[in-house]
């Protein structure tokens, strides 16, 4: 049998030879640094290096369970990776080591595995993070859906940087940095086979680079990522953590026409979907158009936008375009289309 | 976007509002007995919530919320009926996702997926046909249900199931007719519809003709509406106009999609695969004749009660509910005991809070903190009895 058709065994998960040979020749090249070169059941950090950037550590976990495993964009690699550093990011840490642990399915071919160890590598080098320790185990077919992948990660946060989302004030400005759903568009129509051609694709990405130089900036009162739940849910959570609401603008969300078009057909919101590279920014009236600046000056960035602010009736307010005020509830679960 | 953004032009909006308000002056309705105007779809209800438009009509003007969501009026018992029929092995049961949480006696099917079953959801009747291809070993069954706007594309996935000979294939079939439905509203003596707003997918495929009844025999103007906020806003500005001239008849706002004689292919394939079956349950409605729709004789073959069985199961509405009365305009969903408390969208009694397309939902999603304030300011100032 030529390579190329080779699947995770169940011998792949043994602790043998194969368990071994895949270690070795999969992920100690691939990830390939002196931690996780050491091979000891744990990866020893120096405390000097890493205090020397900040005062405290973040310290963050994650799972990823996505079908399909590769996408327009990205694939369950990358988005692995980018999802836990962006975590860290948000916090206002500098993102430094990861860990990870592979769950295969017994049948995953091996070249799918190669491509998703390969997009961790090179995503995490990119972003100068380490990936120094990891797990694998294979389940028996039917077990799991074909990987799914945990990632946890350290950074460090420097002593002047306290984001928080009980430092929001009313009169704040919520600013994204860039177009919203990209992601939760393209999966949503690989998933349901929905069969439409989108000029879009998963906007996954490490936001580290973006964010590092807004650390410098005073006005700064929380960040979040908005994964799942969307931008909605996050406002949701600032509005909760700070005790004030945000109203934001319709006409001033930034949502590129394609995936504005399937929200249309299915009855569904941009706001709601997921983004993996894309960020939620509340900050001071004064700094609001430096962070503007700033975030525009990095390709990540190029469409941030502000669409709303805080308020202090403490709701989640969208004001349409036709200037009537309609309060955001967060969906109890995931969106349905409708019928017709 | 094109063929959207044209539909939601804030200018024109502000021009139709204006005007709006300026016509409805000359009403023979008042703020305290404004004219009621039903918007019978489901889709029209969202697209008021989400645009506010009910906030920018004069007061002389009221929407009330109709049966229109397919949805919403399920039974909960052929709910349960959808349940038991995927229970059995071997069963692939595909529905539209909007009906996956509707609560049956039994739960719904997404708990019955959670307990097993195999339930997908599907965004066509032809996606459960090719489910059906794909796994011969398999029975694949498709939750059939909407009125005249998903009726033709369920005909056309039969036809061609009975061309290639699929025996592992059928739909449960909870198709319902509008008509009858706008026939028993108007017939009933309390409730009060000045107007109606008609629902646009629906008249895609039935044409204007079907319509000429409430104008003719109930003396209701009817403007057929397209789902945009503008196409809403100049509907009502033309009802208000048949009002003002004492008027009376079918018109067509949404000419740009509704033929008057409809979608005759469409026609004709639903003339072929169903035929109108008698009386219909509702729900919140209850029996409502010739409402209902079954398969043909020579589709006998791919009726899934046919093939599967399943139990009749007639489940009484919650006497404390009042899910009949807001579909027929007599009350508001935030009037009713269970809004809020009993029934939310998280743990929904009625299909009216489930559906996206559901008044309560709507109502829940858009409106419900304002009145909760409300009441709480009412309740602060000591006009609460």
């Amino acid at each position: 049998m030529s390579e190329h058709k080779e699947v995770v065994t169940m011998a792949h998960g043994s602790g043998g030879r194969a368990m071994q040979q895949m270690i070795e020749r999969l992920f100690l090249s691939a990830f390939d640094n002196p931690w996780l070169s050491e091979r000891e059941d744990a990866a020893r950090l120096s405390i000097a290096h890493l205090s020397a950037q900040g005062d405290r550590l973040a310290f963050t976990t994650d799972s990823y369970v996505i079908d399909p495993v590769f996408f327009p964009g990205g694939n369950i690699g990358k988005l692995a990776v980018c999802g836990t550093a962006n975590d860290l990011a948000v916090s206002g840490a500098t993102p430094a080591y990861l860990s990870c642990g592979f769950i295969l399915e017994e049948g995953l071919p091996l070249e799918d595995l190669h491509k998703i160890v390969n997009a961790m590598a090179q995503t995490a080098r990119e972003a100068g993070i380490a990936i120094v320790t990891g797990d694998t185990k294979v389940v028996q077919r039917g077990a799991a859906d074909k990987i799914f992948i945990n990632t946890t990660g350290i950074g460090v946060i420097p002593a002047d940087v306290r984001w928080a989302a009980c430092h929001i004030q009313a009169g704040d400005k919520v600013i994204v940095s860039g177009t919203l759903g990209d992601h939760g568009a393209t999966i949503l129509n690989l998933r349901e086979q929905l069969g439409m051609t989108l000029e879009v694709e998963s906007d996954c990405a490490v936001l580290a680079p973006m964010i590092a130089p807004v650390r410098a900036l005073s006005g700064i009162r929380a960040l979040r990522d908005a994964t799942r739940g969307g931008v909605n849910a996050i406002l949701h959570e600032f509005s909760a953590a700070s005790g004030f609401g945000i109203c934001i603008d319709e006409t001033a969300i930034p949502v590129k026409p394609a995936v504005r078009g399937i929200c249309e057909l299915l009855g569904l919101e941009p706001l709601n979907f997921a983004n993996e590279g894309k960020l939620v920014v509340v900050v001071s009236a004064q700094e609001e158009n430096a962070v503007l600046k700033l975030l525009r000056s990095h390709p990540l960035g190029a469409d941030a936008a502000t669409i709303g602010e805080v308020t202090e009736n403490p709701r989640v307010c969208l004001r349409g375009a036709l200037g009537v005020s309609r309060q955001l509830m967060l969906p109890h679960a995931e969106p349905l289309p409708r019928i017709c | 976007m094109r063929f959207v953004d044209e539909f939601r032009d804030p200018k024109l909006a502000r021009t139709l509002i204006q005007r709006l308000h300026q016509r409805a002056a000359h009403l023979p309705f008042s703020a305290e007995k404004p004219m009621q105007i039903m918007e019978v779809c489901g889709g029209h209800t969202h697209a008021i919530f989400k645009f506010g438009l009910d906030k920018l009509l004069p007061p002389q003007l009221e929407f009330i919320h109709g049966p229109g969501c397919p949805v919403c009026v399920l039974p909960m018992g052929r709910i349960d009926a959808c349940c038991e029929i995927a229970a059995h092995d071997g069963v692939i049961f595909c529905t539209f996702g909007d009906a996956l949480r509707v609560p049956g006696k039994q739960g719904s099917l997404l708990q019955a997926r959670e307990r097993g079953a195999d339930v997908r959801v599907v965004y066509s009747p032809l996606d459960a046909l090719k489910l059906a291809r794909e796994n011969p070993q398999s029975q694949v069954v498709f939750f059939a249900l909407g009125f005249e706007t998903t009726l033709p594309v369920t005909a056309v996935t039969l036809q061609q199931a009975r061309r290639e000979g699929l025996n592992n294939f059928t739909v449960f079939c909870q198709h319902i007719s509008l008509m009858p439905t706008l026939r028993s509203l108007l017939q009933q003596d309390d409730v009060r519809i000045d107007a109606f707003l008609a629902p646009g997918h629906v008249s895609m495929v039935t044409g204007t003709a079907p319509y000429h009844f409430i104008n003719e025999e109930f003396g209701k103007p009817l403007v057929i509406s397209g789902f945009e906020p503008l196409d809403m806003l100049q509907s009502v500005l033309m009802l208000v106009e048949q009002v003002c001239e004492a008027s009376c008849k079918t018109e067509n706002q949404y000419r740009r999609v509704v033929p008057q004689e409809g979608n005759l292919l469409a026609q004709e394939a639903m003339r072929e695969v169903f035929t109108l079956s008698g009386s219909s349950e509702w729900r919140g409605l209850g029996i409502i004749e010739d409402s209902g729709i079954s398969l043909s004789r020579a589709y006998a073959t791919f009726d899934a009660e046919i093939r599967f069985r399943p139990q009749a199961q007639p489940v009484a509405d919650d006497p404390r509910s009042r899910c009949g009365e807001v579909l027929t305009g007599r009350c508001k969903p935030h009037e009713c005991p269970l809004f809020g408390t009993g029934c939310t969208p998280h743990n929904a009694f009625g299909a009216l809070m489930v559906s996206s397309e559901g008044a309560c939902a709507a109502w829940y999603q858009y409106r419900h903190q304002e009145t909760a304030a409300q009441e709480r300011t009412t309740e602060g100032v000591g006009q609460d009895e």
